[in-house]
């Protein structure tokens, strides 16, 4: 009996309505997809597609503008927070989301995330924090951890000459802006429903006018780290999510759940 | 702040900008500042609440000008103003405008470089200004005024232009136009942005219709060749339809000067000295820097016997009018900079030895 034929009753799993429904160019294993489907849940929850603006950045997620199906606007490396605000100024009634990596906002655009996050700018940033420049070849992230290997810190990071990691979500904790702030990951279920759950305490904040908000989502780069996507999960869960705590840091009172 | 319209009034250059852009319905402004421009950002934080519009004193240039992206996007007519370092900052940004053909209006007035430089008037940012600035096949159109009411003007038709061409407009001003005090009258019509054509192209939410996208971004390079055809099909139209230029007492000249913005008007009292000593000189000021006067020029260089370029830096402009002539009389350069300003009689200095050249 073919599905045509009437037997359906309820959908069990579909694509989200705020995805386009074309094939994605990230590499297999890669969470940028887990992450882009989490956005899209909220979105459709939220039925936010029709006046979102998404700003697409420079780095694998170059080519969200063709995943999420909202206007959207691709933005210079490092600049999507300020493209952000110049939309969100002007239209309020928008909502408006960066989506970046973590060489895009804590390297080249660390100082329009700081003073997005400063000025209170009422925008919904999702941080995709893999420790690694994905795009060109898997260079050296602001957010590389000590002794990782990279294409350019091939004895690992020695932070005497490359520098230590930034951890966004505690730099941000220190400004009075940000009405959300979270670092989450997606390396198993449980850590998926917690990060839909935290993206969609983010732009329940920018709904209700809070200001800035910001998830931070550790994700894996299977290519550029070299390794099978199971063990990339696994060796998330034991360094990066080490690193950099899995925690709200900022959940302003107009969030908090009514009891 | 009741402004009074339709009578002379005292404006400073960089006041009757931030007036223009306002009355031409701008109501988003992005800067950071820099002498010698800075009332251009205070006089949109005074009036820009007034009329409910956008006022941000951005983190930097480059945050200022991807501020205007945003804004642009969104469909909004928006500007950003800066001084020569600051104009190299948002290069970038003005690539990526051009390229997502997003309108916006950018003024530079101009100081002396190169690095930190000086805060005194020079024209070195011209290449930058007309050959493109940032990276890629792009330009910008560009207009220069010599007075506080041209700069009005030109400030207020650069939105419309900017919209028709979907591109960057920028104007010219430097340190001295920007500064000083000139009477102007303001024009009692001003626009609502309401009543501004709708820009179906914008991104301000997909309701009722397709997604729009906003992108420079071509991996194929049949595709993005195309868009630059497109952009170059509009710098064609823009030279058919939005040349610009002035000239002063170029009839029966023998000698013409070409300058423009203070260049321009340190060189009209030359020519004017000159002419009541009875030497037969012109001033050919272009206005749009580009599209540039090229066939006006031509046309002038078939008229005289030689032209003198007078600018604010050292040979850039001139290589324009070269360009234009192409060899048909002498081009001579009188080109100052670091901030000098010549004096008309320097000016009427150069301009004598070549006359007497030219009855020779
Ligand atoms: C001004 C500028 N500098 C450098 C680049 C090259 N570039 C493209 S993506 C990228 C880093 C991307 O890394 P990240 O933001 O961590 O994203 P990922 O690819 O890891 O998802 C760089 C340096 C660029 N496009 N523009
Ligand atoms: S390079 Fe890394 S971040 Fe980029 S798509 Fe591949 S796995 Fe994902």
């Amino acid at each position: 009996m073919s599905m045509e034929e009437g037997t359906r009753t309820s959908v069990l799993f579909e694509r989200p309505r705020a995805l386009e429904p074309v094939r994605m160019h990230y590499c297999p294993g890669c969470t940028h997809g887990i992450v882009h489907r989490l956005v899209a849940e909220v979105m459709d929850e939220l039925d936010l597609a029709e006046r979102a603006v998404g700003i697409a950045s420079v780095g694998c997620a170059v080519f969200a503008y063709n995943y999420f199906a909202c206007d959207m606007v691709e933005a210079a490396h490092g600049r999507a927070p300020a493209v952000a605000v110049g939309v969100k100024r002007v239209r309020p009634d928008l909502f408006v989301f960066t989506y970046q990596g973590d060489g895009d906002l804590a390297a080249i655009g660390i100082a329009e995330t700081i003073h997005a996050a400063a000025r209170a700018d009422n925008i919904s940033i999702v941080f995709v924090n893999n420790a690694v420049f994905g795009m060109t070849g898997g260079q050296m992230a602001p957010t590389t951890l000590p002794g990782m290997k990279t294409s350019t810190t091939p004895y690992g990071r020695d932070p005497k000459a490359a520098g230590n990691p930034i951890r966004v979500c505690e730099l941000l904790s220190a400004l009075d802006g940000p009405a959300y702030l979270a670092r989450v990951s997606v390396t198993n279920p449980q850590r998926v429903r917690e990060a839909k759950r935290a993206i969609r305490k983010a732009f329940e904040a920018q709904l209700k006018g809070l200001g800035f908000s910001l998830v931070e989502v550790l994700s894996t780069c299977p290519t550029r780290w070299a390794m099978p996507p199971q063990k990339a999960l696994k060796w998330l869960d034991d360094n990066m999510a080490a690193y950099y705590p899995i925690k709200e840091f900022v959940v302003a009172e107009g969030l908090l759940e009514e009891k | 702040m009741a402004i009074r319209r339709g009578e002379r009034i005292l404006m400073r250059g960089n006041e009757a900008i931030a007036q223009a852009a306002l009355d031409a319905g701008c109501r988003a402004y992005f800067g950071y500042p820099i002498t010698p421009q800075n009332q251009i950002p205070e006089y949109f934080a005074a009036h820009m609440p007034e009329v409910g519009g956008v006022f941000i004193q951005a983190e930097s240039e480059v945050a200022a000008i991807n501020m205007v992206y945003g804004a642009a996007a969104a469909g909004v007519r928006a500007m950003t103003t800066s001084s020569s370092p600051g104009i190299s900052l948002k290069q970038e940004g003005l690539s990526y405008m051009a390229e997502s053909e997003l309108p916006c209006v950018v003024v530079n007035i101009m100081r002396g470089g190169s690095g930190l430089g000086n805060i005194a008037p020079a024209q070195a940012d011209y290449f930058q200004a007309v050959k493109g600035g940032g990276h890629g096949d792009y330009r910008t159109l560009v207009f220069a005024g010599w007075s506080v009411q041209e700069l009005y003007d030109l400030t207020r038709d650069s939105f419309d232009i900017a919209d028709r061409y979907r591109n960057p407009v920028m104007v010219l001003g430097d340190a001295l136009l920007g500064q000083m005090m000139e009477p102007i009258i303001l024009p009692q019509d001003v626009i609502d942005p309401d009543d501004l054509p709708p820009k179906p192209w914008a991104t301000n939410g997909a309701k009722g219709r397709p997604r729009n996208i906003i992108n420079s971004l071509y991996i194929d390079p049949a595709d993005l060749e195309q868009v630059n055809l497109r952009l170059q099909a509009r710098y064609d139209e823009a030279a058919r339809r939005e040349v610009r230029y002035a000239g002063e007492h170029l009839e029966g000249a023998r000698l013409a000067l070409i300058a423009y913005g203070t260049a321009a008007r340190v060189s009209i009292s030359a020519v004017e000295e000159g002419r009541a000593a009875g030497l037969p000189v012109g001033l050919f000021r272009p206005i749009s820097l580009y599209p540039f006067p090229s066939r006006e020029i031509a046309a002038l260089a078939e008229q005289v016997e030689a032209i003198l370029v007078v600018e604010l830096s050292l040979g850039q402009l001139v290589e324009d009018v070269r360009l234009a002539v192409e060899g048909r009389c002498p081009v001579h350069l009188y080109g100052l900079s670091g901030g000098i300003v010549p004096t008309p009689a320097e000016v009427l200095q150069k301009i004598e030895p070549l006359m007497a050249e030219t009855r020779a």
